[in-house]
């Protein structure tokens, strides 16, 4: 089986060709990381989740998350839930670890927040 | 009136300008100011909390806060005086910066000025869309502000206008904040996006992109009920067959940034009127001498990697200017040919000893092509590559050597292959 794949890697979008057969052939890629990606994308597509979650004790504030790791896709929406339902309190610095073991990483903070 | 003096003051304290001022310090100016309206460094970025950033700079993929943090605390390591929640109200071509805040009016002398003002979103204002005018119709960028930085869901169902990456971005995050994204629409018939943005925000959600496809009408009274879309002909017209109608509560416009650049032609600097930034050299230093200008405000990047590489040169050449060891004397123009919407910098000193790089976009979508930067009949540099978009942008470099050799204007030109 033949596919075709466009590269999220990177900004450069490589379009790539994922033969399945004996194992997985990868081609078009400029790089390792592509022929990484289309297998991954062909047996278990995974995506780093960004989103927000609310500072308790500061107005209008809220705090960039990501999970550590990507997850697999089809997690997505769960991993949102769990996000979604949860608020923190400043300060927070960058790296700080705001849920613990979220489909196997955790989901930490990208922004410092200072009282 | 406060007065002050700087060796070199940084207007904006975004990508850009952090770049710029570290570089600058680092090349030996240690008098250097950065102002920035805001109350922190970072810009945009602050509220760009998806990843994808720094992968060429830094050759690690981090989110937007986290990329700026990264030169905040390059900014705080060494003694570069930053004037939060200050704006810039002029800055004069004999290089006075005059700005505002809530101590007053704030004078500095400065020998030389680096432009780093970012761009700003084109309204609803622009696009001529004919219907009412409800509250639910936000340019992606304040949206994306909206939620991200203060957290308010802008809508549950939305229709995005403008396939460039802001748009695309936010299609994913209002999707993942539960909303439902009906439709993205383009009116021309590619997207300005990046394509892993298609792919990784479009795709993943199953939103449709409608290319060649308009917002043709806007309908509410006081909070947007819905918008007619229509598909449009080659010449942009809307095809009244084609229109129909989509139930929304949000319509998101991501239709193109506009470099803010009034100050800069309050100075009197000479504009380029494709990039909309001011006209620059490879020192990216205006027609005014000693003030340079890097980022978005000088061309609209795709990459953030791409502003600070281009704002550590114009920290580098504001340094040299300051210490009087930048000389541009002998100027060729650039000139964008076949396939080429624009070149920057508009014009290139031959005198230089380092190889210069030529930046610019292509006028449509390509497969294969080659470009070639020529002066004359001389050949200068070329390049090959598997495909050429509009929303990404390419460059070329011509070897020092090789412009010893340049007698006339670069022309930069692709065929196809």
């Amino acid at each position: 089986m033949k596919k075709q794949l466009i590269c999220i890697i990177c900004p450069r979008g490589c379009t790539l060709t994922a033969e399945s057969g004996n194992g997985i052939k990868v081609s078009g890629n400029a790089c390792p990381k592509g022929e990484k990606y289309a297998i991954d994308e062909l047996t278990n597509p995974l995506r780093t989740v960004t989103s927000t979650v609310r500072v308790k004790n500061m107005p209008l504030t809220m705090v960039s998350v990501k999970t550590k790791d990507p997850i697999p896709k089809d997690k997505m929406a769960e991993a949102m839930k769990i996000i979604r339902a949860t608020e923190v309190n400043a300060p927070i610095k960058i790296g700080d670890v705001i849920i613990k073991d979220v489909f196997g990483t955790d989901i930490i903070a990208t922004k410092e927040i200072n009282l | 009136m406060d007065i002050k003096n700087f060796d070199i003051v940084v207007v904006g304290g975004g990508p850009a300008g952090m770049a710029a001022a570290v570089a600058a310090y680092d090349s030996g100016i240690t008098s250097v100011a950065i102002i920035d309206r805001e109350p922190s460094l970072g810009g945009i970025l602050r509220q760009c909390i998806h990843n994808g950033f720094g992968l060429h700079k830094l050759g690690k993929e981090l989110t937007g806060p986290e990329y700026a943090a990264v030169y905040e605390t390059e900014v705080a390591k060494r003694s570069i005086m930053v004037y939060y929640e200050t704006m810039v109200t002029s800055v004069s071509a004999d290089k006075t910066v005059t700005a505002t805040n809530k101590n007053g009016i704030l004078k500095i002398k400065a020998k030389a000025v680096i432009l780093a003002m970012g761009c700003r979103e084109r309204s609803r204002g622009a696009l001529n869309i004919s219907g009412t005018r409800p509250a639910g119709i936000y340019s992606a960028g304040t949206a994306q502000k909206l939620m991200n930085c203060e957290g308010f869901a802008v809508g549950k169902t939305a229709v995005i206008l403008g396939s460039g990456d802001i748009g695309l971005i936010m299609a994913r995050r209002m999707s993942l904040e539960g909303a439902k994204v009906e439709a993205v629409c383009e009116l021309m018939p590619y997207s300005g996006g990046l394509t892993r943005n298609i792919v990784q925000c479009l795709e993943d959600f199953d939103i449709p992109l409608y290319l060649s496809t308009t917002v043709a009408e806007i309908h509410g009274k006081d909070r947007i009920e819905g918008v007619t879309i229509a598909k449009v002909d080659e010449n942009r017209n809307i095809i009244e067959e084609t229109k129909r109608y989509i139930p929304c509560d949000t319509l998101l416009l991501s239709v193109g940034l506009i470099p803010e650049n009034e100050l800069t032609m309050g100075a009197g600097i000479t504009m380029d009127n494709v990039t909309n930034g001011a006209v620059v050299d490879q020192y990216r230093q205006t027609e005014q001498s000693g003030i340079f200008a890097c980022g978005n405000v000088l061309q609209v990047h795709d990459l953030v990697d791409y502003v600070s590489d281009e704002a550590e040169i114009a920290g580098k050449s504001a340094a040299k200017y300051v210490k009087n060891q930048l000389e541009a004397g002998n100027t060729v123009k650039t000139v964008a040919g076949n396939g080429v919407r624009y070149v920057l910098p508009q014009k290139v000193d031959i005198k230089s000893s380092e190889d210069v790089s030529l930046f610019m976009r292509v006028t449509a979508p390509f497969g294969k092509v080659r470009f070639t930067a020529k002066s004359g009949d001389t050949l200068l540099a070329t390049a090959v590559r598997l495909k050429a978009a509009p929303g990404e942008m390419e460059k070329i470099t011509i070897k020092a050597e090789k412009l010893r050799e340049i007698t006339t204007e670069i022309t930069l030109s692709l065929e196809e292959l």
